[in-house]
């Protein structure tokens, strides 16, 4: 198979991209997306020029290290799978085929197709964790945990980071990333001691980092590949009013379950 | 010179690590705030011991590759963990566990370190509970369990097949928590890149920012690594492609000893590999062994479909081979059965690269649902890579570099030989011997960091003379030229061949003579070979740009120069070893019936190997003794 190739490049993030056009020759259809981009690599790196940058690390669909928007759409045509899991034998022979990178205001371009996408950690700190010390930990069957429980929240709890739904989201909201760990916290009794601060807390932090607002277009769903249900966003707007009225409801020099954290 | 002591304590198996504690010096909380500990790699290993570390009021500067330290490559491991809670009442104990997992690394790992694991299994679920992590559950609420290769209990705890992701997760909580707190600094994006020995203590390291491209000098009161195995030394493994050697290799270097690196796991069923520009394989979790049979023609060059071959034509070469535990038998033993099988042409798929794995029985006898329910993921995967449907035709699989026992080696403290320098999960030795069995690397990896390490590194730090180190001192500033001069060479390199293509010939030439069967004729060959290989590397191999930028390139030619030197000393193991245990299958050490040969008399022994510049590596050997379980034939017939 052959295809043509246009390709974002950009030195950093000061300085000014553009598509540029590559040739990619003999393509085997059993090839995955970034086997194919491996290729053109090689070839530019024989003939002295830069390879194209982009980021990869398990290439089995977990790690969500890799960031494409091909065609328009993050993670490629194909619903629920990450880039890594594209294969070429899903285009047409002789397509031309558009890469670009995660676009958003929080996640800086470093290179090429590669971003910054550490705002999505910076929002977990502010408290997509349960506060526990090492040691002391009651036995893991003294917290009965029904089974339908156990799986909406490990729905919830397969979110692999990757930002697609930022970059879908014309917006630019995380908030399929935010909901997805605030709902696999709220949905087990471990995560409750820190339920009301936690939500606050963590849609602060995404505010902060110059994420927007959720406008209801679901395109994070259609794009996410774990194929996390937009209905957590509805569970963390649930979990928001519920923190509001449970927080009003409280003395107020009562403090935060992560005051301590500030 | 190097001298390994063990320091395991005396006395009763069973109360070993309780009374080690016990002896174990403590530091005082007001003393921690001042105490610094570097950790590199966030892994299950890395991200357990830096969160831990720094709720125990510890300093702590940790320091990842990756973009993220939810990225590190824990976070594929797919079947689950074990621990001997003995929930299902099937019979299972810590003398079970610990003997389970003795056996199974074929009597090659030490006593005291397989039971303390076993001991400390039941805490590491319930630690991970408490953190939040969605185990599967019965339908009454109580944790699920699942058997898995080598045993013959279900004693493994499990995410749907996303075990390791979830785990890994919590752990990544946890040090969120920490960074929040301002107790550990994490700097993502940094790769390590030698280590800095000042009087005999690993003081520091040296890393590259790899965005910026800076090489900065980061010292600590003491160093702990937790950067993973090596098996991407073959080139397609199933593991990520940026997990690589380089930090343990580079602490070899300045004096660490590394311990069996010959025992590299080749685990059974991954998806075969189908053309030379293929970059990494993909594993097919060993869960699937538990409901699928495996199995070839019995004839050779048979090519006919699968379904066309009747019962009576098919060998189901496991049940055949090891009637007791039939598809359940452990990695080593399954990679080997399928080799011999391929080896005589009756191998299925391209090359005859390939065996079948099949579900009709458990499809006929539970429907299609329920395999669904069980491995939907895994099915979906497989079609995707293949474009095959396993519900309906059976999987091929093959077997691929996945795991290394082999690693820095380090004694019942998990110090390596350097004082001050620690080593947990992959990255060391300790615990699995020459064989691991399924479902124990997440359990070792969270058990030597959050149960282990915190009390051994107090002690360590509670007794060492340690004087201030800062960035100018004469050892840093040694370790920082070294690493100059090493990008300086690399980035002069402007030859013609890629680094990618040095790593693809390594590869080859390690799985064909250094792979799942080894002979003495062919590691004679990989050992003439590679040094050849290497200098065509540093003559030949094309780095673009320059230094000071994001360079992905540059960090790759980096690690693949280390794994032409690595690969070096992986033969040199493989050749010491005239005995086959556990994943190290010597051709000339054979039963009659293809059976491993072990020699308890000349090879109970851990093989330690100190660097020499310029020469051959020196062996040490650490001797094996068992004191409480004899070691047997180990048979799964």
């Amino acid at each position: 198979m052959n295809f043509t190739l246009r390709i974002w490049r950009q030195k950093g993030a000061n300085e000014g991209g553009r598509f540029v056009t590559y040739e990619a020759h003999d393509v085997n259809p059993g090839m995955s997306f970034l086997e194919m981009l491996d290729g053109v690599n090689q070839k530019l790196l024989v003939n002295g020029e830069e390879p194209v940058a982009f980021e990869h690390d398990c290439r089995e669909g977990i790690c969500g290290s890799c960031s494409l928007v091909i065609d328009g759409i993050p993670h490629g045509p194909d619903h629920g799978i990450t880039t890594c899991q594209l294969y070429m034998r899903r285009f047409p022979d002789g397509a031309t085929i558009t890469i670009e990178p995660w676009r958003a205001k929080a996640f800086p371009i470093i290179k090429d197709l590669v971003v910054d996408r550490s705002a999505l950690d910076r929002v977990m700190r502010a408290g997509g964790y349960i506060s526990v010390n090492t040691g002391g930990a009651v036995d893991g069957n003294a917290l009965l945990i029904g089974k339908d429980q156990a799986e909406t929240a490990m729905d919830a709890a397969s979110c692999i980071g990757c930002g697609a739904c930022v970059a879908a989201c014309k917006n630019a909201s995380a908030m399929l990333f935010v909901a997805a760990k605030v709902s696999h916290l709220a949905l087990l009794p471990q995560g409750k001691p820190e339920r009301t601060g936690r939500v606050g807390a963590m849609i602060e932090a995404m505010d902060r980092e110059g994420f927007g607002s959720c406008g209801n277009q679901y395109e994070c769903e259609a794009v996410c590949p774990k194929r996390i249900s937009v209905r957590f966003i509805a569970t963390l707007n649930r979990e928001y009013l519920r923190a509001g009225i449970v927080e009003s409801a409280l003395p107020s020099d009562s403090e935060s379950p992560h005051a301590e954290s500030v | 010179m190097t001298k390994l002591d063990s320091k395991i304590p005396s006395g009763p198996l069973e109360s070993k690590w309780d009374r080690h504690r016990f002896s174990e010096k403590l530091v005082s909380p007001h003393n921690k705030r001042k105490l610094t500990v570097i950790v590199v790699g966030t892994g299950l290993a890395g991200a357990s011991a830096a969160s831990t570390l720094g709720q125990l009021g510890y300093q702590v500067e940790c320091f990842c590759f990756q973009d993220s330290p939810r990225r590190a490559h824990s976070i594929a491991a797919q079947g689950g963990i074990n621990a001997a809670k003995n929930y299902q009442d099937d019979g299972d104990s810590v003398g079970r566990l610990f003997y389970d997992t003795i056996k199974g690394g074929d009597f090659r790992s030490r006593e005291a370190n397989v039971y303390r694991l076993a001991q400390i299994s039941g805490q590491i679920i319930d630690q991970c509970v408490a953190l939040g992590i969605p185990f599967a559950r019965e339908y009454g609420g109580q944790l699920a369990n699942r058997s898995f290769g080598g045993v013959q209990v279900s004693r493994t705890f499990y995410c749907r097949g996303q075990t390791g992701q979830q785990l890994l997760l919590g752990a990544y909580s946890a040090l969120c928590w920490q960074i929040e707190r301002g107790q550990v600094t994490m700097r993502p994006r940094t790769e390590m890149l030698d280590l800095i020995v000042v009087d005999g203590q690993a003081r520091g390291i040296v890393v590259r920012d790899l965005v910026t491209g800076r090489i900065s000098i980061h010292t600590a009161h003491v160093v702990v690594l937790a950067t993973g195995g090596y098996s991407n030394v073959y080139y397609l493994s199933t593991n990520a492609s940026g997990s690589n050697v380089t930090a343990t290799y580079r602490a070899w270097k300045q004096g660490a000893a590394f311990a069996n690196p010959c025992f590299t796991q080749i685990h059974p069923t991954a998806i075969p590999p189908s053309d030379a520009y293929q970059a990494k394989l993909t594993l097919m979790s060993e869960s699937l062994r538990n409901d699928g049979r495996l199995w070839v023609p019995k004839m050779p060059g048979d090519t006919r479909a699968p379904r066309e071959i009747s019962e009576g034509e098919r060998d189901y070469f496991l049940e055949r081979r090891y009637p007791r535990f039939g598809n359940l038998a452990p990695r080593d033993i399954a990679s080997r059965a399928v080799k011999a099988v391929c080896d005589e042409g009756r191998g299925v798929g391209p090359n005859g690269h390939g065996v079948y794995l099949d579900f009709a029985g458990v499809v006929e006898q539970h429907g299609l649902d329920v395999v669904s329910e069980r491995y939907g993921n895994l099915f979906e995967m497989y079609h995707r890579i293949t474009g095959e449907d396993a519900y309906h035709a059976p999987m091929r699989i093959y077997p691929a570099p996945h795991y290394t026992m082999g690693g820095l080696w380090v004694d019942y403290n998990l110090m390596s030989t350097i004082p001050g320098l620690f080593v947990i999960g992959e990255a060391n030795f300790a615990d699995h011997g020459a064989n691991r069995l399924g479902a124990s690397s997440l359990m070792q990896g969270l058990g030597d960091g959050y149960f282990i390490l915190p009390y051994t590194i107090g002690h360590y730090l509670a007794t060492a003379k340690l004087p201030p180190v800062t960035e100018d001192h004469t050892e840093a500033r040694k370790a920082h030229h070294r690493v100059l001069n090493r990008m300086a060479r690399l980035l002069a390199a402007k030859g013609r061949r890629t680094a990618a293509s040095f790593h693809r010939e390594l590869g080859s030439l390690l799985w064909n003579y250094c792979g799942m069967s080894r002979t003495k004729i062919g590691l004679k060959l990989a050992l003439s070979s590679i040094p050849t290989l290497r200098e065509d590397f540093w003559r030949d191999v094309v780095v673009p740009g320059t230094g000071d930028c994001f360079n992905q390139e540059l960090e790759y030619a980096g690690r693949v120069a280390d794994y032409l030197e690595f690969a070096e000393l992986l033969c040199h193991d493989a050749w010491h070893r005239q005995e086959s245990c556990g994943a190290h299958f010597r051709e000339e050490y054979q039963t009659g019936d293809g059976e491993p040969t072990r020699d308890d008399t000349r090879f109970a022994h851990v093989a330690a190997w100190e660097y020499r510049e310029g020469a051959s590596p020196i062996l040490h050997k650490e001797p094996l003794a068992f004191e409480f379980v004899q070691p047997t034939t180990r048979s799964y017939q």
